[in-house]
């Protein structure tokens, strides 16, 4: 099948799953930092251990998808010189120091407070370990800072001139960073990383208080997760229509294929609900739309113009058959997301919250939804920009670097038996520290409460030591 | 003046040095796992480095990323031309970074990961290794991209240096162990340390001769007046670290073998940039034609004059934090 894919094909499906992967651990790592910078806090302030079990309890997961996000990010820092060394070559004045700062403030000020934050509480006490916990919270938004301000750029790039040699030389650093997509993508993203963590939490909670409703620690981790769903759900679609409508402005083919939109509806555009999109006869069939809607959405006129994708040159279109879906995919979990956050709260007001065992089924299966719609989101984004890496300057096709597709395929065979494989395992092994309750001697041995190696369970570090005395 | 370009192939060169004394001796814990047969030594070694490996490969991402950001035209042409080993170094990564919490996680396959971190070690040096040599061999630049062919890092030099690179870290990780642990362990890393030492040394002595014979403008670099000073004075410096290894490691402190066995890595690096410079990649990019333009330079050179310093001074305060010995006993996991 490999052969009948072109360099360019293979190095687009390598960096889509390289990056795909990759963006799973940072979307749950950057929210579960802040939930433990607050776990670690709420036990210094209110001196409750129910909050330093939790800590410790969530503090094994988190380091175990840290530790994936890392070794695959390091992959991604590689990627670009790789297999798309011509954009590295022409973008890296701009791309290069943006993520140089992401290094130096955020990789680093991570990496150097999180062994503290792992392994070092009876070392420096809890007001250092607390400091630790923070800069490795505030590590993983910086790191998001950067990072989305690169690829807002090449969304919306500003701020540049084109030199001789054709790199994209920088004239303003500020336009470049603060872009006109930056804040929409970053606010966005951040939250979606916030509501991703706070259904993880959430549903492992609710799984042990379908098991036990009296289990204190799965009644915090709960409760907790629902206030987050019923509080950023609805900032999150607030966030995500102001995304739309920057998108609209800045990146008019890209929305026409997220709406299915092939015609320009001169006066007031439907809202597509569903249909079946084909690029081929530029055709949205069984399609059932409501009149205006879409227009209305995008325009905040019930009969403003809709540009379809026909007024785009046909090698200038994104494929709307991925991004139609995609787009539609995350839009029903964000209001997935929000209706649990509703019942959650009709449910907490009727002191029900924790016994309403339909709830919590549904919050266990709402449990990986955050994955789903930050993948599906960021499916939507990055084809919709297609065919450009730099979009409107530097397309896809002319970024690769000049590698052979069996080189190329062979490296992709090899990502993904790794990537399955390894990560497949790490996936299990969180699954399993999420299988067992927090108790209060939350301990970090392996299976059961003899050690393989013989050691007695870490003595000087360990929780129940760490966090029942004062 | 100087100008920014240079700065940034010092700064460049040192978070590189940084990397590979750092994660050199990380990588070196991990090569050495298949001499130490009992779990709870190698439990011990993977405790030594857990709270700063991390941190240690943070060095590599800035090695590649401050290339991407400041010599775009170098990232573009050095990452196709090695293009497997680096690959195959990324890989051996993940596997070995994983295991430093999977190996915790099941006492089924506890014993898999620790070959995945000990494979994983050896084929990331090996492949840096590799990939070291193939750079200094030189890379084929027409334009503004790479022109060689696929294998053309596939040498019997860089197969020489991807051994000398296993080996070197191998000493490092000895010595490391030597100076973090106590009792049995400590004795068994005395011993490799010795063996790694002695074949490191070996390694030094033939790539040094070797690197003159692989190209004109290296032996003029070495032996033209008046750098054949320097050929007379750089193997002075590598017997004196030689010694300083071996009166460590009959006499102690525990701390001297590891300096020794850094100096002799600093020695060879202060080498392989004498036959560098100026080429950025040799001989095809110079630093200065491989250069981002000076905006791109002196935007991420102001914030590195502050976060850097700030870096250093925490990670210095990470490493102080978990000073001395490893008890056996302690340990997160």
């Amino acid at each position: 099948m490999l052969d009948a894919l072109t360099a360019l094909e293979l190095a687009r499906i390598q960096f889509a799953f390289t990056v795909s992967f990759h963006i799973i651990f940072p979307a749950f790592s950057i929210g579960l930092a802040s939930y433990l910078l607050v776990l670690e806090s709420l036990w210094l302030w209110k001196r409750d251990d129910a909050y330093a079990t939790l800590f410790t309890y969530w503090k094994k997961i988190f380091a175990v998808a840290f530790g994936m996000g890392v070794v695959s990010g390091i992959v991604m820092s590689y990627q670009f010189g790789t297999n798309w060394s011509t954009f590295s070559d022409k973008a890296g004045p701009i791309v290069g120091p943006l993520m140089g700062y992401e290094v130096l403030s955020a990789f680093f000020l991570e990496a150097g407070f999180l062994g503290i934050m792992l392994f070092g509480f009876n070392r420096v006490g809890a007001r250092l370990h607390l400091f630790a916990t923070a800069m490795v919270a505030f590590g993983t938004l910086f790191s998001a800072f950067w990072i989305l301000s690169v690829n807002s750029w090449m969304q919306t790039p500003a701020g540049f001139a084109i030199n001789d040699a054709g790199q994209f030389v920088p004239q303003d650093w500020w336009a470049i960073v603060f872009n006109p997509s930056f804040p929409y993508r970053l606010v966005h993203m951040v939250l979606a990383a916030y509501l991703t963590t706070a259904f993880v939490v959430g549903g492992v909670g609710a799984w042990h208080l379908l098991r036990n409703s009296q289990d204190r620690g799965a009644r915090i981790m709960f409760s907790m997760a629902m206030w987050m769903a019923v509080a950023v759900a609805p900032l999150q679609i607030v966030a995500g229509d102001l995304h739309g409508l920057n998108t609209l402005e800045h990146q008019p083919a890209k929305i026409a294929a997220m709406e299915g939109h092939y015609e320009t509806h001169e006066n007031g555009a439907p809202l597509y609900l569903f249909g079946i999109p084909d690029d081929e006869s530029e055709k949205l069939s069984y399609s059932v739309g409501i009149p205006n809607l879409g227009s209305y959405i995008l325009t905040h006129d019930w009969t403003g113009k809709v540009k379809g994708l026909e007024a785009f040159a046909e090698d200038k279109r994104p494929p709307a058959e991925w991004v139609f879906w995609s787009f539609r995919i995350m839009v029903a979990v964000g209001f997935a997301m929000l209706a649990v956050g509703l019942w959650s709260l009709v449910q907490r007001l009727r002191r029900r919250l924790y016994f309403d065992t339909w709830l919590k089924r549904a919050a266990v299966t709402m449990a990986p939804s955050g994955f789903i719609a930050v993948l599906a989101g960021w499916i939507t984004t990055e084809i919709g920009r297609q065919p450009y890496t730099v979009y409107g300057l530097l397309t896809t096709t002319e970024s690769t670097s000049a590698v052979g597709a069996p080189a190329v395929a062979a490296s992709l065979v090899a990502f993904i038996v790794v990537y399955f494989t390894l990560f497949g395992a790490g996936t299990v092994y969180i699954l399993r520290l999420m299988a067992k309750p927090p108790r209060a001697d939350e301990a970090d041995e392996p299976e059961g409460p003899t050690r393989a190696s013989g050691l007695t369970p870490a003595p000087s570090v360990a929780p129940h030591k760490v966090f029942s005395a004062e | 003046m100087i100008d920014p370009a240079t700065i940034w192939a010092a700064l460049i060169a040192v978070a590189v040095l940084a990397y590979i004394l750092l994660d050199g001796f990380d990588l070196g814990v991990g090569i050495l796992y298949p001499l130490v047969k009992s779990e709870q030594d190698r439990d011990v070694m993977m405790n030594s480095v857990a709270p700063v490996w991390d941190g240690n490969e943070t060095w590599l991402i800035l090695g590649g990323g401050g290339l991407f950001a400041v010599f775009p035209l170098a990232y573009a042409t050095i990452l196709p031309a090695l293009y497997a080993p680096l690959i195959a170094m990324l890989l051996a990564l993940v596997f070995r970074g994983v295991a430093f919490e999977f190996r915790w996680r099941s006492k089924r396959h506890k014993h898999l990961w620790s070959a995945a971190f000990a494979g994983g070690s050896i084929l990331a040096a090996f492949a840096q290794g590799v990939a070291l040599g193939a750079l200094v061999q030189g890379i084929e630049v027409e334009g503004r991209v790479y022109a060689g062919g696929w294998f053309d890092w596939l040498s019997a030099f860089s197969v020489m240096t991807g051994l000398a690179l296993v080996v070197g870290d191998a000493l490092l990780g000895a010595a490391w162990v030597v100076m973090k642990t106590d009792g049995g362990l400590r004795q068994q890393a005395q011993h490799f340390a010795w063996r790694f030492g002695a074949l490191t040394l070996a390694a030094i002595g033939l790539v040094s001769l070797w690197t003159p014979l692989l190209n004109d403008a290296y032996l003029a670099r070495w032996f033209n007046w008046p750098n054949v000073i320097l050929s007379g004075v750089m193997p002075l410096l590598v017997l004196a670290c030689a010694a300083a290894l071996i009166r460590g490691l009959r006499r102690g402190p525990d701390a001297l073998p590891f300096l020794a066995a850094n100096g002799l890595f600093v020695l060879c690096y202060i080498g392989i940039g004498i036959s560098f410079y100026p080429y950025i990649v040799p001989h095809s990019v110079t630093i200065w034609n491989g250069a981002a333009p000076d905006s791109s330079l002196w935007f991420l050179l102001a914030g590195t004059a502050v976060l850097l310093p700030m870096i250093l001074g925490y990670t210095a305060y990470a490493y102080w934090v978990f000073r001395g010995k490893v008890d056996p006993n302690e340990g997160y996991h």
